[in-house]
């Protein structure tokens, strides 16, 4: 087997990637190994095996080419600092490097989507928004009903919700 | 400036407070990370996004009721052996200890919540409690928060969760964790197995002093790793039931060395105790070591259970820093003079601990051969 990257020597280092249940396999000489940093395993960073060395494997999404040129419009930290320093520069990163960082969390995190506590303003809001959505929908039904007391009394109801927000 | 030790709870108060399992778990603590939202994270950001962040989020921690009546600094005012101080305390990380202007740290009065300000993030808080208290402390830390976002907007991601400037405390930003004295796991040599099967479960054994530090007086720290995807409450249940089985596999490995290896337990435990009551200079790191002995011995009756908080004790102030503060005036021992100092400390300290006993304990001869004469 001839490493991927200088097609020349013997591949001695072999890299498996599971993403999306699509198994990825990247096979290199111990030059190119060396170079793009994976002998070391301590020195060797899961961001950097992901977002670098997975980007010139064959099978890697070829709509990226230019991730490492993104920048974070806020706070200027680039993708490159990223994968070297794998800390965000600031919560407006998380939006700039949204792309590959999909990929990133995967290997680290047991999901991708938050499961845990939402701030106290965005659940107050998100009650609120269940809330009027209730209402409405009783509203909708007493008119269709002709029920006109109870639609005046949902109708104050809703105007009193939006009013306490 | 004012002189820490008196603020802090004095060390053998500390080590009487109580927990459930507290033979086995030191203590359990709840760590949450925020940001602020388009401010830049302590370590990328310029100095004046630091104190933009420090300005914050200084007073408005303070002005959470349960925060109240505790110390608020700048790390910029505290001495190096201050720092040091707080950092065997285990109330702020070794990172923190090395920041200055643009950092800070909150402790409340009973010790039981810590705070630090721009540390690898802009709020760093924990909950602190003795023995296995991890429910506990996830409610303490939760009722902060809630009463932090009263007063503060965190950078928060309906997709992502809370915001942090390392993608590994992303979501949640919790760290969960319990310290942990194994002595009966490592003497029976069975504890790389059980560091091994409990990394497999996704978290994380660590030494005394968190990241990338010795396991030193068989106490380990075990910590989730992922953060992102579960709930706190899973990630804190998950933990919980692993630290129970870590904590039975610990008393059987006690009770099946003292069954069948028991002049060995009962040897190490009396070399400890012979060292650190008669040795002259002796190192911080082969004191831990002992210590950790006497406190199993205590644990198997060789000593009055009572004393397993003076046990406790002696590990907290032999430490460089309290050493340092509590039994000189000087300004700076070398390594040598602090050995010596350790040493004398200890030969007076254990004058008020009787020597082992182990005639309730069985003769400690099992499968030894007949005595030669």
């Amino acid at each position: 087997m001839v490493c991927q990257l200088c097609k020349q020597k013997e591949a001695t280092v072999h890299l498996t990637q599971i993403v999306e249940d699509e198994m990825k396999k990247l096979d290199l000489c111990e030059a190119c190994a060396k170079q793009k940093g994976v002998t070391d395993p301590t020195g060797f960073s899961l961001a950097e095996l992901l977002l670098g060395a997975a980007g010139d494997a064959p099978a890697a999404d070829p709509a990226s080419p230019s991730v490492s040129d993104a920048k974070c419009t806020r706070c200027g930290l680039t993708q490159a600092e990223f994968k070297k320093n794998g800390r965000m520069g600031c919560s407006d990163c998380y939006t700039a490097f949204a792309d590959s960082l999909e990929v990133v969390l995967k290997g680290m995190h047991k999901g991708t989507r938050h499961r845990g506590k939402v701030p106290v303003g965005l659940r107050r809001a998100a009650d609120q928004q269940a809330t009027l959505e209730k209402l409405s929908t009783q509203l909708q039904g007493a008119i269709a009903a002709e029920d006109f007391e109870q639609a005046a009394r949902l109708r104050d109801e809703i105007k009193a919700v939006k009013a306490a927000a | 400036m004012m002189n820490l030790l008196d603020f802090l709870t004095p060390s053998a108060e500390v080590c009487r407070r109580t927990g459930p399992h507290d033979k086995i778990v030191f203590s359990s603590r709840v760590r949450l990370a925020r940001n602020l939202p388009g401010v830049s994270f302590p370590g990328h950001g310029k100095k004046a996004d630091r104190v933009r962040a420090y300005e914050q989020l200084m007073p408005a921690v303070q002005a959470v009721p349960e925060m109240a009546g505790g110390l608020a600094e700048s790390m910029e005012r505290l001495t190096p052996s201050d720092k040091q101080l707080l950092v065997e305390r285990h109330l702020i990380s070794r990172e923190h200890a090395a920041k200055g202007a643009g950092s800070g740290f909150i402790l409340n009065r009973e010790e039981s919540f810590c705070v630090m300000v721009n540390e690898e993030d802009h709020l760093r808080m924990q909950a602190l409690r003795p023995g296995l208290q991890l429910r506990e402390a996830w409610v303490a830390i939760d009722a902060l928060d809630t009463a932090l976002q009263e007063r503060l907007e965190f950078a928060f991601s309906s997709q992502y969760g809370y915001l942090t400037a390392c993608p590994t405390n992303l979501g949640t930003g919790i760290r969960v964790s319990a310290m942990l004295h194994l002595p009966g796991l490592v003497l029976s040599e069975q504890v790389s197995q059980i560091i091994q099967a409990v990394s497999k479960l996704g978290l994380a054994v660590r030494g005394l002093y968190g990241e990338g530090t010795e396991a030193l007086g068989n106490i380990f720290q075990v910590s989730n790793q992922m953060t992102l995807g579960e709930s706190e409450t899973e990630i804190v249940e998950r933990i919980n039931k692993v630290l129970q089985q870590v904590i039975e596999h610990e008393e059987n490995a006690r009770t099946s060395l003292l069954e069948k290896k028991s002049r060995v337990v009962f040897n190490h435990v009396g070399r400890a105790f012979g060292i650190l009551s008669h040795a002259h200079t002796i190192s911080s790191k082969e004191t831990m070591n002992l210590l950790s002995l006497l406190r199993l011995g205590v644990d198997i009756g060789l000593f009055p259970a009572t004393s397993r908080a003076f046990v406790d004790e002696l590990l907290l102030l032999t430490q460089p820093s309290h050493l340092q503060a509590l039994y000189t005036k000087r300004e700076k021992l070398s390594a040598e003079e602090r050995d010596i100092l350790r040493a004398d400390v200890l030969r007076d300290r254990l004058r008020g601990l009787d020597r082992p006993d182990h005639s309730s304990l069985g003769s400690g001869s099992a499968g030894t051969p007949a005595s030669e004469s």
